[in-house]
């Protein structure tokens, strides 16, 4: 399922030829098959289970060589000419300028410090966008050894792993470790990732009321509670998710994209 | 880039409000700055304005010196840091103010308290605070909530006097407090607390590693063991040994002692006890009434505080515990407070006396003494007048005897008492050994040097000591005595013990 013909593009994004994908061939990319999502918090409307049509998911995060080529191609997205009103001071910090990665930003690590806006802008550039919510965790729930992550030891190794680690010094690179049953890398334990839909996950802030019943600030409607509320992961992704802005730019947040068939 | 292109980017920078509706573009373009409330800025511009003095464990700051309110700014960084947690052991933290507890945070009733709350870039996670001295929805925990790299400002009245505890109440809130992020916050009261010598700040807290307690290592939190509230460590200000030896706590005979008792938890209650002390003044559960005098052991709930006083009459160390004692000898919950200065011997005298304790049997002379004694004496005859009996004991001294033989004897004297000729002597058939039995004792506790004549041989080396005990020494003659085609030689423990005396 896996494709390889990525490099060959990313070359001609280099000499400027525009790109438009069609489907995953173009992007390092598998199908991730039709499955379900349940979500972490819902309404008491919302189903227990959402129906999620099979996508195309890039097999590891975006890394700094590709979003510098990008970058390239897009000037108006170059650190010092992006529009403040879509990335805050922080954009790229780590990059030693415009168009150079330098020592903090390995070309094989994730790109990092990016917003929500300039994932958004990279992935149509390949004509790609963000996941979903449901298409991440969708993907996030095939676990590593087994089928079920929620359950997988060596998802909970890499998660506490991760956690118990500060992050210190640059990235490692993508893809250093084992992919998930689907064959997607860095789900658990590189960096957080953009969603298109970040800002209506359902954690407040104050998040003890968000398994309470009366919270109807993003969605109109009370929660029936949480649907695995030992999820501690899942709670991580969701309470970070919230945390954000669209134009924030975040040292451990990064992105990759999908193509709907 | 083409035409084309830069159409494409038009449409999609366009997207957002198109897809989303509302909610992304607004949060994007949602004011950094809230609206300024003009009552309340009335408010801050008519007080003095300072920065909060803020201290890590086990220090406090000092006691506040206004008769009035002021607007105090609070500015307190969270970090991710790696840290000690026991000797060799390390742990991930998340903090406030890179300290576990976090800063100590000291303001007066009625102040209005501007929180600058930064999260540092490098955190892996957004965080917040919830002030339980705030009186309002979250205690501060959504207006604070922030991303890493970026700083969030709100601000509250401290209304209730008190001491409070703080924590971050992101979710998944017990794995944040279970990573360190807790702290206390005093409120003092308008009149301020009662004066005091030493104040301190101590503060409880659990730990969920992977490892069992002392494993070496940068552990990693243990979700298990969280959920089934089993934590390998309880600790006092987020290390063990944090507060001992010459990191202990300190004070002078005479003074008074307050300590600011805190727990983070996130799950066990603190039965907080000071070995040796009486809490002369105990302020429940963190309230501004001492409700109680003359305090052995005060409960602090998982969130909660307490603050306890006592004066230290006499020198020594004391120590600090949480009284669930396990905790305190096995988990690290334990700490010190050293008071120098004059003992008192009308307090506490110190030992006075140790002396031999024979429990029951020391009421010699009494008619149930003389009656075990002439039981005993009974036994003691009925044993010697069975032949077979010593028979058994002889049998007995020989199995012993053999084994010492052959660890510490059979090397020069051979495994069948021969010797070995010319060299080292036989004790098979010997006449030398079997003539003099108290010569045979001294031989084997002092060594033999110089020529000495065996079955009509003249051997002349040397012998060394043998570091045996009397029994020992008894065991093994006796067991070449009847060995060997020796016989009948019997040697106690108490003979050796005469011949020792007597040389």
């Amino acid at each position: 399922m896996t494709s390889h013909r990525h490099l060959a593009l990313l070359a001609l994004v280099l000499v400027g030829a525009p790109v438009r994908a069609t489907d995953g061939a173009e992007r390092d990319q598998v199908l991730v098959p039709a499955g379900e999502f349940a979500p972490l918090l819902r309404s008491r409307d919302e189903p227990e289970r959402v129906p999620v049509a099979s996508f195309w998911m890039d097999v590891r995060p975006v890394t700094n060589a590709e979003f510098l080529a990008f970058v390239r191609a897009h000037p108006e997205w170059a650190r010092s000419r992006a529009r403040r009103l879509f990335v805050d001071s922080q954009y790229l910090a780590h990059w030693a300028g415009d168009f150079e990665l330098g020592p903090a930003a390995p070309p094989d690590a994730p790109v990092v410090y990016v917003s929500w806006f300039a994932a958004r802008a990279y992935a149509a550039s390949w004509g790609a966008r963000l996941p979903s919510i449901a298409e991440w965790e969708r993907a996030a729930a095939v676990g590593i050894s087994t089928d079920n992550a929620r359950t997988d030891p060596a998802v909970a190794e890499v998660m506490a792993g991760w956690f118990s680690r500060p992050n210190e010094g640059p990235l490692p690179a993508v893809a250093g470790g084992a992919p998930n049953r689907l064959g997607v890398h860095d789900l658990f334990g590189l960096v957080w990732e953009w969603v298109e839909d970040f800002n209506t996950a359902l954690v407040t802030g104050e998040s003890r009321a968000d398994t309470g019943l009366e919270r109807n600030l993003f969605c109109g409607a009370g929660s029936v509670g949480t649907r695995d509320n030992t999820d501690y992961p899942a709670f991580m992704r969701a309470g970070f998710r919230s945390s954000l802005r669209a134009a924030y730019c975040v040292p451990n947040l990064g992105f990759r994209c999908v193509v709907t068939p | 880039m083409t035409n084309r292109n830069l159409s494409r980017l038009v449409r999609l920078l366009a997207l957002p409000s198109l897809l989303l509706g509302a909610s992304a573009l607004l949060r994007a373009e949602e004011p950094v700055q809230a609206k300024p409330d003009a009552r309340k800025a009335e408010f801050a511009a008519s007080l003095p304005t300072e920065q909060a003095v803020l201290t890590a464990a086990p220090h406090v700051p000092p006691p506040i010196q206004r008769d009035h309110p002021a607007r105090v700014v609070v500015n307190l960084e969270v970090r991710e840091v790696v840290k000690r947690l026991a000797d060799g052991v390390d742990y991930t933290f998340w903090t406030f103010g890179g300290e576990v507890p976090g800063l100590f945070i000291r303001v007066r009733e009625g102040d209005l308290v501007e929180f600058h709350l930064s999260n540092h870039p490098t955190s892996k996670l957004p965080h917040n605070i919830d002030l339980h001295a705030v009186t309002g929805p979250g205690g501060g925990a959504a207006s604070s909530f922030t991303a890493p790299g970026h700083s969030s400002v709100f601000s509250f009245q401290a209304i209730n006097p008190g001491l409070y505890v703080y924590h971050c109440a992101t979710a998944p809130v017990p794995v944040h407090v279970a990573a360190g992020m807790y702290g206390l916050i005093l409120v003092e009261p308008r009149g301020g607390l009662p004066a005091v010598n030493k104040e301190y700040y101590v503060m409880q807290g659990e730990f969920y590693t992977a490892g069992a307690y002392g494993e070496t290592g940068l552990q990693t939190f243990d979700m298990p063991k969280a959920l089934d509230e089993r934590p390998p460590y309880v600790v006092f200000n987020g290390s063990v040994g944090s507060m001992v030896g010459d990191k202990a706590i300190t004070a002078n005979v005479g003074e008074t002692v307050r300590l600011f008792v805190g727990n983070g938890g996130p799950n066990l209650i603190s039965s907080f006890h000071v070995i040796g002390e009486i809490f002369d003044r105990v302020y429940g559960e963190g309230g501004t009434i001492a409700n109680q005098d003359n305090v052995q052991t005060t409960l602090v709930p998982a969130g909660g505080a307490a603050m306890v006083e006592f004066r230290v009459e006499v020198p020594g160390t004391y120590i600090l515990v949480d009284h669930s004692l396990i905790r305190a000898f096995n988990k690290g919950a334990l700490g010190m407070l050293k008071v120098n200065g004059e003992p008192d011997a009308i307090v506490y005298s110190g030992k006075e006396v140790d002396e031999v304790y024979l429990g029951d049997q020391s009421e010699a002379g009494s008619d149930a003494a003389r009656r075990e004694e002439a039981l005993r004496a009974e036994r003691e005859e009925v044993i010697a007048a069975n032949p077979r009996i010593a028979e058994i004991d002889t049998e007995i001294q020989m199995e012993r005897g053999k084994r010492i033989y052959f660890s510490s004897c059979f090397a020069c004297h051979g495994q069948d008492g021969n010797g070995i000729p010319a060299v080292f002597p036989p004790l098979a058939k010997s006449d030398y050994l079997m003539a003099d039995k108290d010569r045979a004792i001294k031989v084997v506790i002092k060594g033999l040097t110089g020529p000495v004549t065996v079955n009509g041989t003249t051997y002349n080396n040397a012998m060394p000591p043998q570091d045996l005990n009397d029994e020992q020494v008894a065991d093994v003659l006796t067991f070449v005595m009847n060995s060997f085609g020796n016989t009948d030689g019997v040697v106690t423990p108490a003979d050796v013990k005469r011949v020792r005396t007597a040389n």
